[in-house]
């Protein structure tokens, strides 16, 4: 291998890294500020089962097959399954958390525009994963 | 090199030969026909996802036992089984030795595997090729889920003794006068998988194990009332099967250090930097395995060390492309069937680390995970790199197996055919990911973007099929009618000095 100098390859070998570095510089930095739920957060705890998702409010109201928010709070989701790994998503918002029997996984969000969005399972569960969906609607405040 | 099929021996000679070449031939029919078994299961499934509404499936539940067979037959009996029947033509030549190390071992290994495809295609069990406890457990029909556990448990012990014999036919048969630094390549990369296939497999042979008792219900080790844990699943079974992804990938790399050289009339650029990024690939392959669970609520320290692992395999892997793009910069390059293939895989396995950095960058899996992104990412990999350089490879094997040489036309068209599929197909799928379609679903809503990129994949997936469909026509043709090979100089490249493997003292040195 004298025949050639290396010198190209150890450039580009140092530009990947570098942006490497960058890629998960900038990661490590987004995740942290986005797992941050802030204090005042609401909590809906979040149940998935074969194959329907329901929700309970604070106030103890539970909704199934739908969810009711108000725009402009944040919102604490505490997700958990009564059978096997689903997981609970809502794309629009990048919400995305495996629902674990036995296990409570949170994640948060706060919706800026009245709409309606999709909630879906994100793991596979069985029979009817392709139809375990439930419908988010971002009401605006009283 | 030893002629397969132009002396014509009854089958059963072959089928109770020990001799490396003939087990060779055995894993290539085997895998081949295996390939063209899974590649059926695909393009139903995605004729079914042409329109939404059911087509032509009766049932969802028949749906995922489609895409669990699909998935479990091209990984194990498809990609596993080709390396294998490479490798075994090839390592005792490259390596100067008259066989492989253990000739039965090595009989025994081939023969696991076709009980195992029965296990696994008579079974046809629904859980994924995941088989995610709670639901592998609780959730999922008896018999098939058992028949699936046996299945993969036969290729797991056949993957070791292959491995085995791969390691010991290198390490210990190896011609004295040939040091392990001047070994090819291809080698090299036997050597580098083989060796993480002894490492990883014997974790998931565990969580098998665990798996099955826990079904006849004696113990609860992934049942969380009983105090399990099925994120320990995830974890024994990323623990084999992330390495198990280099495993897949370093031999079809293995494959293109052949054909690239060769195909560009220049050596290697750098033997020694391959030798590198081939070690360097098989320790962090161990580095990464969690990344396929950072949603299953892993701590954000969890998180950033499988990043930090995770992005750790891509120099090792662009030292590889750039070898190849530096080995065929300046050559006389014939752009004949084989090498095409291994450009095209080159293109398509850069294509794929870039969109693995994305995954592994920890707030943009959230966007991708579980989603159509993962499902064209993986197969960018498994089809576009690993399958291209198999492909590519078994054209290049074709005259010294056979005898004969394939029509070389219908070879490229089989190429571009695949490469326009491949890319109509993954890379829609990818973009349907980031619209939020979910994997492994029977059905979907009617969004109108969904259902416009669905018919792009499905017409994708019809070009590949008629490639393939050209490919096996072309072979088993030309197996018997093909114009008999020029055994000097098979791929008109100038002279016997570019196929070191036939002449009688093979002297090459990485060349």
């Amino acid at each position: 291998m004298s025949e050639h100098g290396n010198w190209a390859e150890w450039v580009y070998i140092g530009v990947v890294c570098a942006l490497l570095v960058w890629v998960g510089a900038e990661a490590w930095n987004v995740e942290r500020l986005v797992e941050h739920v802030p204090a005042d957060a609401e909590v809906i705890k979040v149940t998935a089962q074969q194959w329907f998702w329901s929700f309970e409010h604070e106030d103890g109201t539970i909704e199934i097959g739908e969810l009711h928010v108000e725009k402009g709070k944040a919102y604490k989701f505490e997700v958990t399954s009564k059978d096997v790994i689903h997981s609970f998503n809502i794309h629009d918002y990048v919400v995305l958390i495996d629902a674990v029997p036995g296990r409570i996984n949170t994640v948060w969000f706060a919706p800026d525009e009245v709409a309606e969005h999709e909630i879906q399972c994100r793991e596979y569960c069985g029979l009817l994963h392709y139809n375990m969906r439930a419908k988010l609607y971002v009401e605006g405040s009283t | 090199m030893v002629l397969e099929l132009q002396k014509p021996r009854p089958i059963w000679q072959i089928m109770f030969s020990t001799h490396h070449t003939d087990i060779g031939l055995l894993y290539l029919i085997t895998s081949l026909a295996f390939f063209f078994m899974g590649g059926a299961l695909a393009l139903a499934m995605r004729i079914e996802l042409f329109l939404p509404g059911p087509q032509i499936i009766a049932d969802s539940m028949t749906f995922n036992r489609m895409f669990t067979v699909h998935g479990t037959t091209l990984i194990f009996l498809f990609i596993l089984p080709f390396a294998s029947a490479v490798g075994n033509y090839f390592v005792p030549i490259m390596v100067r030795y008259k066989d492989m190390a253990y000739p039965k071992l090595n009989a025994i290994a081939f023969w696991m595997i076709p009980p195992a495809g029965a296990l696994i295609w008579l079974g046809f069990a629904d859980f994924t090729w995941y088989a995610q406890p709670p639901y592998s457990v609780i959730s999922s029909p008896a018999p098939a889920a058992d028949m699936w556990i046996f299945g993969l448990k036969i290729l797991g012990v056949s993957s070791v003794l292959g491995a085995i014999n791969f390691v010991v036919t290198i390490l210990k048969c190896k011609h004295p006068d040939l040091p392990l630094s001047k070994m090819p390549l291809m080698a090299w990369s036997f050597l580098s998988s083989q060796l993480i296939i002894i490492v990883a497999i014997p974790t998931f042979a565990a969580a098998l194990l665990m798996l099955l008792t826990d079904r006849m219900g004696v113990s609860g080790f992934f049942d969380p009332a009983v105090g399990g844990d099925p994120i320990a699943y995830s974890h024994l079974f990323w623990f084999t099967f992330h390495p198990e992804v280099y495993v897949l990938v370093i031999p079809a790399i293995g494959m293109m250090y052949e054909i690239i050289p060769r195909f560009s009339r220049k050596p290697i650029f750098s033997h020694s930097s391959g030798v590198f990024a081939f070690i360097m690939l098989s320790l962090v392959s161990f580095a990464s395995w969690a990344h396929h669970m950072y949603a299953t609520g892993m701590s954000f320290t969890e998180k950033t060390v499988f990043m930090i692992g995770t992005l750790a395999a891509v120099p090792a892997s662009a030292m590889h492309v750039f070898n190849f793009l530096a080995t065929m910069w300046g050559g006389r390059i014939k752009f004949a069937t084989p090498m095409m293939w291994s450009i095209g895989g080159i293109a398509l396995f850069f294509s794929a680390g870039a969109g693995g950095v994305v995954n592994s960058a920890m707030p943009l899996d959230f966007i991708t995970h579980d989603s159509y992104w993962v499902v064209g990412h993986f197969h960018l990999f498994v089809m576009g790199t690993i399958a291209f350089g198999s492909f590519g490879y078994a054209y290049y094997m074709f005259p010294y197996v056979t005898g004969r040489m394939y029509n070389e036309k219908l070879g490229q068209v089989h190429f571009i055919f695949s490469f326009v599929g491949a890319v109509l197909v993954f890379f829609t799928q990818h973009v349907l990911g980031l619209f939020g379609m979910p994997r492994r679903v029977f059905d979907y809503p009617p969004f109108p973007e969904w259902i416009a990129m669905n018919q792009i994949i499905t017409f994708g997936a019809f070009l590949l099929a008629i490639g393939a469909a050209i490919w096996l026509g072309n072979f088993v043709y030309s197996m018997g009618k093909g114009k008999p090979a020029d055994m000097e100089d098979p791929f008109e490249l100038g002279g016997k000095y570019y196929y070191p493997y036939q002449s009688k003292t093979p002297h090459h040195v990485g060349y």
